[in-house]
């Protein structure tokens, strides 16, 4: 194995659809169980009366296991030749909608399941939008239990023309689409002779196909994170979102857009570096003083890329509470270090992503699990860039009375 | 940026945020190699001081390694140490032997750190938990809501998006954080190798045996193993097939003891 390196790949797709065996399967395929997993599993598959069912390696909790579903966002890892990879399994039932998007939210690659028998449903839909949201950027699709429908080439391109046009809809490209039957361990670890059709990689080794993220090279985003104090002086602590950050280099502080330069930037031990990149944490020292929710990004004439300073923002968001949105109500809006109170002041559309059909124009309210486009006014101008051009700079959280209840990303 | 370094930040951005949000926060302890590793990215955090106390819970039944490590290490890292000890039951003789496991666990772990949190007020508390571990613990969140009792409610934990990391204290509420929660095994200790942190000499093979996870005296067991140093604990745990925690007694009596710790509060 490959030192180090690993992939985060978010299992999503409607309840029952595989999941679970799926991730089983590659566990097991890939000899990552340990001996005493198997063991476990031996044992309540014997207790319960059920014969080996891959699903349980990921269904740990005993009442999970009562209940037959995956209930929260759970992390497992096995590794292959090329790499470690952190699956993380994501609930498909509709009320813990919250937990796939909180596992998703930290995914780099993901695999949509579409049981063949049952084809596109609710949950799948749901799952497209919130990957739509994230910005996924690698996707598997794999349409499971082909063995059911006797690996049917017909069904098989069915389902996928249907899966297509609602991810092209949302902008997502899937990298693969694959016949497997998670079960029968038919293209999952092993390419298998049947169905003959099929040429394309099984999920192993597409998987491995996918690179980590890269990094494009874009302008400083440096939002500072707090302020400490160091030898008697101010030192703001941060995490490099974007670009990278050199000693001596002059800045804009945002909002305010005040000029200043990078005294020094400290780490510990090696005190003093020269130069900080992306995703790095570091101390910098600053000719200005500035505090959390400040953000420093190059100087006017030296941007590629500016920033907006805003304080109404145009947005797509996914309600995540099961207490709806009534228009007006007050919210707290979080995006990087920067927090401000705000409100929806317009939904120019809201709607269920599992039936796409029905559209409330002007809505009044944004109930749970639904998708809306919405106008948000805001308190204090924020630092902002678009989703697409700068991920972590837009997208945001809307917190109510200190809980999360919707995700999104400025439009 | 290489792979370990991408882990380091992470956690670091977490332990900041757990800082700047409550602030009334403490890290605990066990001298084992997550929490010593948590211990280092916390140094690293705050340049070399740790603004916070950092509690060990002694049952009294550590391993004498154990203590000796922490004295030395605590004065060489200039730590506010708090030692939380439930001297009631310890006095009144209270053993693995002589009530049951999960008992002995409850009021010499779980309950002395309640006391502890208790008379400081802490409003956080920093652990060194890890995905990987064991089942349950791969539902965990960064930041983790707990009640009074401790009670962690894994069904219905608020979401978790992105790094907005949800931190909502209520009256009777502390959070747990857990900054290295995406590290496995092998990752600690290749950061424990790259930094050059130390770490137990009990992790070390002697006579054919070393310890793997490291608990009290009467309620873990070393593993056969050759591997002496971190090279060659690092190139067993690539090879082998067996649990972490085969060794430690509290995970074996049935397959959801941990889970009943974990709903008793126990870290
Ligand atoms: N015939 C067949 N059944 C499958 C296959 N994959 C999963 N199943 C069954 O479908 C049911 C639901 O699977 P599970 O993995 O629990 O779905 P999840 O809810 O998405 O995690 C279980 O009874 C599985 O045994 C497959 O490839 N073929």
């Amino acid at each position: 194995m490959t030192q180090g390196t690993s992939l985060y790949v978010a299992i999503t797709g409607h309840v029952d659809h595989g999941k679970s065996t799926l991730i089983g399967r590659l566990f097991y395929d890939t000899d990552s169980l340990p001996e005493e997993k198997l063991e476990e599993i031996r044992k309540i598959s014997l207790e319960t009366g059920e014969e080996m069912q891959f699903a349980f390696i990921m269904d740990h909790l005993e009442e999970e296991r009562g209940r037959g579903i995956t209930i929260d966002t759970a992390h497992t890892f096995f590794s292959t030749e090329k790499r470690q990879y952190v699956i993380i399994d994501t609930p498909g039932h509709k009320e813990f909608l919250k937990n796939m998007f909180t596992g998703s939210s930290h995914a780099e690659a993901a695999i949509l399941i579409i049981d063949a028998l049952e084809g596109v449903m609710d949950q799948t839909r749901r799952h497209c939008h919130i990957l739509g949201l994230i910005g996924i950027k690698q996707l598997i699709v794999v349409v499971n239990k082909m063995d059911l429908i006797g690996y049917d080439k017909e069904k098989f391109d069915k389902i996928v023309i249907e899966i297509t046009d609602l991810l092209e809809s949302l902008s997502i490209r899937q990298n693969y689409n694959i016949p497997i039957s998670a079960k029968e361990g038919v293209n999952v670890a092993t390419k298998s002779e049947e169905p003959r059709w099929y040429n394309g990689p099984d999920v192993l080794q597409a998987l491995d196909s996918f690179n980590e993220l890269e990094v494009e090279e874009k302008d400083l985003r440096f939002p500072i994170q707090d302020v400490y104090e160091l030898d008697g002086k101010p030192l703001a602590v941060g995490r490099v979102e974007s670009g990278g950050m050199k000693k001596g280099q002059e800045v804009s502080i945002l909002p305010s857009g005040k000029r200043s330069k990078i005294l020094s930037i400290e780490k510990y031990p090696d005190r003093n570096i020269d130069f900080a990149e992306i995703e790095e944490c570091v101390g910098i020292n600053l000719d200005k003083s500035v505090s959390r929710g400040d953000l420093l990004t190059p100087p006017e004439e030296s941007r590629t890329l500016t920033p907006g300073i805003v304080k109404t923002i145009r947005t797509n968001i996914f309600w995540i509470d099961s207490n709806p949105y009534n228009l007006g109500e007050e919210i707290i809006f979080r995006s990087t270090t920067q927090e401000t109170v705000g409100k929806i002041t317009k939904i120019y559309k809201a709607y269920d992503p599992a039936d796409a059909e029905e559209v409330w124009e002007n809505a009044e309210v944004i109930g749970d699990s639904q998708v809306a486009e919405s106008l948000i006014e805001l308190d204090k101008p924020i630092v902002t860039d678009s989703f697409n051009e700068i991920p972590e700079m837009g997208r945001f959280v809307l917190e109510r009375e200190g809980y999360p209840v919707a995700g999104g990303i400025i439009l | 940026m290489d792979y370990l370094s991408k882990l380091e930040n992470k956690s670091i951005y977490i332990i900041r945020e757990a800082y700047y949000r409550f602030k009334n926060i403490a890290l605990l302890w066990s001298i084992g190699k997550d929490s010593t590793t948590l211990l280092w990215l916390c140094r690293k955090a705050f340049f070399g001081e740790i603004p916070f106390p950092v509690i060990h819970i002694d049952t009294g039944y550590k391993f004498p390694e154990i203590y000796r490590f922490r004295d030395h290490y605590a004065k060489e890292w200039g730590l506010d140490l708090i030692i939380g000890r439930n001297e009631e039951k310890i006095t009144e003789g209270m053993g693995p032997d002589r009530e049951d496991k999960l008992l002995c666990c409850t009021e010499l772990k779980t309950n002395a750190l309640k006391k502890v949190i208790e008379k400081e007020g802490f409003k956080a508390l920093l652990l060194g938990i890890r995905r990987d571990e064991h089942g349950i613990r791969a539902k965990e969140r960064y930041f983790s809501p707990r009640d009074r009792d401790f009670k962690w409610n894994y069904k219905d934990q608020p979401a978790e998006l992105w790094d907005q990391y949800n931190a909502m204290a209520q009256e009777d509420t502390h959070f747990r954080i857990h900054p290295i929660l995406h590290m496995t095994e092998k990752d600690i200790w290749r950061y424990v190798k790259k930094e050059e942190i130390p770490s137990s000499e009990l992790y070390f093979s002697k006579e054919g045996k070393r310890f793997r996870s490291i608990g009290c005296v009467p309620c873990c067991t070393p593993v056969d193993s050759e591997a002496q140093n971190i090279d060659e604990v690092i190139y067993e745990l690539e090879h082998t097939h067996e649990a972490e925690r085969a060794g430690r007694a509290q995970d074996k009596e049935d397959a959801y003891v941990m889970q009943k710790l974990r709903a008793l509060g126990y870290m």
